[in-house]
């Protein structure tokens, strides 16, 4: 279970290469994670799903309704509407309701967007679920039907062909747009969704006001790291599985011999150790960062 | 005390109530729409959010702590998608859909619509000549399933029996299911998917499907029964026929914008023509629902010649002047 709860955490690190800039009109640029394609394809399986329970239910209402033998031409005429309904509206409706999200698209927290920062406009909803047709319905409509019915011969093929390239196109670009997000000039990123943890430099701060604080470092020891160290220990102090136990021992270990701590620190005093650290550190760095230099890593020799 | 204090501690604790209010205002307008802020709520919402917005500029350039940063990023984020969504009803979407956007993107590609009427033509009056020319020429362009009993060999008699189909004989139903999941519309989602192709596999597809029907004409023509056909055609191929040709503009729309992208780039090209031509199509599926009721019913039970061409061309009409004058004041005044 807390292995689990690990993997999932290490998962929710944004990577680098799958954020994308959207420049508000007030000109911050505002990141968002781009949705995987995986998480994605879960999606639409959970909406198909949704959609065929619905189809069946209405189904079986119908045929309650009319009763199982007579169920005549006006009942077959009415399903044949909903399933019309259903596999042409289902999409369009949530994604309009919920502005760029359905049931799928919300139990894996993912968002639809204009690509280029926009409103996400309705005509874009229209068009980017239209597309389905041609990427979803009729190459499950080939597949099924092993190419049956109506276009011949070279045709067919061709819209096979055709059929299954729209259906790779989210694997073929770095964005995973699909044709119907080029089409609509959409993207659909992860829901962007952090909670404000309490500062670190919090208890410090307590610390200040009832005494002395318990380590206290050289200017020389403060200096042998930049930023990118200081937000390293910052994920890793936030870290409470053992995971992050064991690796916040390996951390401290490399610090303490970095700046030449004298006295030795034991395991349990380890974690308020390296907080003190964070701390020191941070109002060093913060305070070169007004000054306008802004030390990146251990390396960086602008501090 | 104060000057002690790391400068960003106490950035953040003069404005995190701010940010905890804007972060359960948007939380519950994400849940339940913007409906269920209170109208105080709604006129604080754009402040909190400019206010968490310079936070973050701020938080970026003095904050180190990147929990602080990250959080701001996605508040701001979650704001901007909410402040800058369209808070327009369902039903209000649909209708701004159908009054104004759908004739407006049918009107943006009248020049494709031009070639394929073009192309369609072409293929019917090559076809046309040669079947009456030569009636071997007939399987050229009709495929043998789709012909049925409209051969050759049959007598005019039999032909003017496929026109008027009694009720039992053909049921509506199944014409109307066959219609709405297979042939036709699925001919003009084909000509539109495969623009997407680079467009010549559309313009294939609409000159065949041309043919086909000028070799049905030349057919029945021979035989004299050239006005009835037409009756039984035109009360639902007006509709359709047109659909057919506005899936294949569309798709030829889309290959034109990606090959030529002009001043764009050629995703924002496809984007912008993309877009257009997608809602055509999506109109398009619904004329073929439309196509289908009229093929599955009107046919059955309208079976007189004139009534037939009337509905006919009164529907092309209709579809004729919505696409050209429908949405065309809201489109200049921009109240839509």
């Amino acid at each position: 279970m807390s292995k689990k709860r690990t993997a999932k955490l290490a998962k929710r690190q944004p990577v680098e290469k799958n954020l994308r800039e959207i420049i508000t009109p007030e000109g911050v640029p505002v990141r968002v994670e781009l949705a995987e394609r995986g998480d994605r394809a879960g999606a639409v399986l959970i909406d198909l799903a949704i959609m065929v329970g619905c189809m069946i239910v209405s189904v079986i209402a119908i045929a309650l309704m009319s009763g199982f033998s007579g169920m005549g031409r006006v009942g077959i005429i009415l399903i044949l509407l909903i399933f019309f309904f259903f596999r042409n509206f289902y999409f369009m409706f949530f994604e309009l309701k919920w502005q760029g999200q359905t049931p799928g698209k919300r139990r894996l927290g993912l968002k639809v967007i204009d690509r280029f920062g926009k409103p996400l406009s309705s005509e874009a909803i229209f068009a980017r679920n239209m597309m389905r047709e041609i990427e979803l319905f009729i190459p499950i409509g080939i597949v099924m039907a092993g190419g049956g019915s109506g276009i011949s011969g070279l045709m067919q093929f061709f819209a096979f062909v055709w059929a299954m390239t729209l259906v790779c196109l989210p694997l073929m670009n770095k964005d995973n747009l699909r044709a119907g997000d080029l089409v609509a000039g959409t993207l659909v990123v992860r829901e962007p969704k952090i909670l404000l943890a309490a500062d670190m430099v919090e208890k410090s701060e307590q610390a200040l006001e009832e005494g002395g604080p318990e380590f206290v470092f050289t200017q020389k020891q403060i200096d042998a790291y930049g930023v990118y160290e200081l937000q390293t220990l910052e994920t890793l102090l936030r870290n409470t599985s053992p995971e992050g136990r064991d690796k916040r021992k390996v951390a401290g270990k490399a610090i303490l011999k970095k700046i030449g701590w004298a006295d030795p620190v034991p395991a349990r005093k380890l974690d308020s150790f390296l907080t003190a650290y964070y701390q020191a550190l941070r109002k060093r760095l913060e305070s070169q960062l007004l000054m306008g230099k802004r030390r990146q890593d251990k390396f960086d020799e602008t501090g | 005390m104060a000057p002690k204090m790391a400068k960003s501690y106490q950035f953040r604790s003069e404005r995190q109530e701010n940010w905890t209010r804007l972060e359960d205002m948007v939380q519950r307008a994400e849940k339940s729409g913007m409906a269920s802020l209170s109208s105080a709520e709604i006129f604080e919402l754009p402040h909190l959010y400019q206010g968490a917005l310079s936070s973050l500029s701020v938080a970026r350039s003095i904050s180190l702590d990147k929990n602080v940063v990250d959080y701001l990023e996605a508040l701001v984020a979650r704001a901007y998608f909410l402040l800058h969504s369209q808070q327009r009803t369902v039903g209000a979407a649909f209708k701004k859909l159908f009054v104004y956007a759908l004739p407006a993107a049918v009107r943006s590609i009248r020049q494709e619509m031009l070639v394929t009427v073009i192309v369609f033509m072409l293929g019917l009056i090559a076809a046309f000549v040669l079947v009456l020319e030569n009636p071997d020429w007939y399987f050229s362009f009709v495929d043998q399933s789709l012909a049925g009993n409209r051969q050759p060999a049959a007598s005019a008699e039999e032909l003017r029996d496929t026109l008027y189909a009694k009720q039992d004989e053909v049921g509506g139903l199944d014409i109307f299911a066959t219609q709405l999941f297979t042939h036709n519309s699925k001919v003009g989602i084909l000509a539109f998917a495969l623009g997407f192709a680079l467009g010549i596999p559309t313009l294939w597809l609409l000159f065949t499907n041309g043919a086909m029907l000028g070799a049905f004409l030349a057919l029945f023509h021979s035989k004299g029964l050239l006005f009835e056909l037409g009756g039984w055609l035109i009360i639902h191929g007006s509709t359709e026929i047109t659909a057919i040709l506005l899936c294949g503009a569309a798709g030829l729309a889309i290959a034109r914008h990606y090959i030529f992208p002009g001043k764009y780039s050629r995703l924002e090209a496809l984007s912008f023509y993309g877009k257009k031509a997608a809602i055509v199509a999506f109109g398009c599926i619904l004329m073929f629902l439309a196509a289908g009721v009229l093929e599955g019913f009107a046919r059955q039970l309208v079976t007189g010649d004139i009534t037939r061409y009337g509905v006919g061309f009164t529907l092309f009409v209709l579809w004729l002047g919505y696409f050209l004058f429908g949405g065309r004041g809201a489109e200049q005044d921009g109240s839509l």
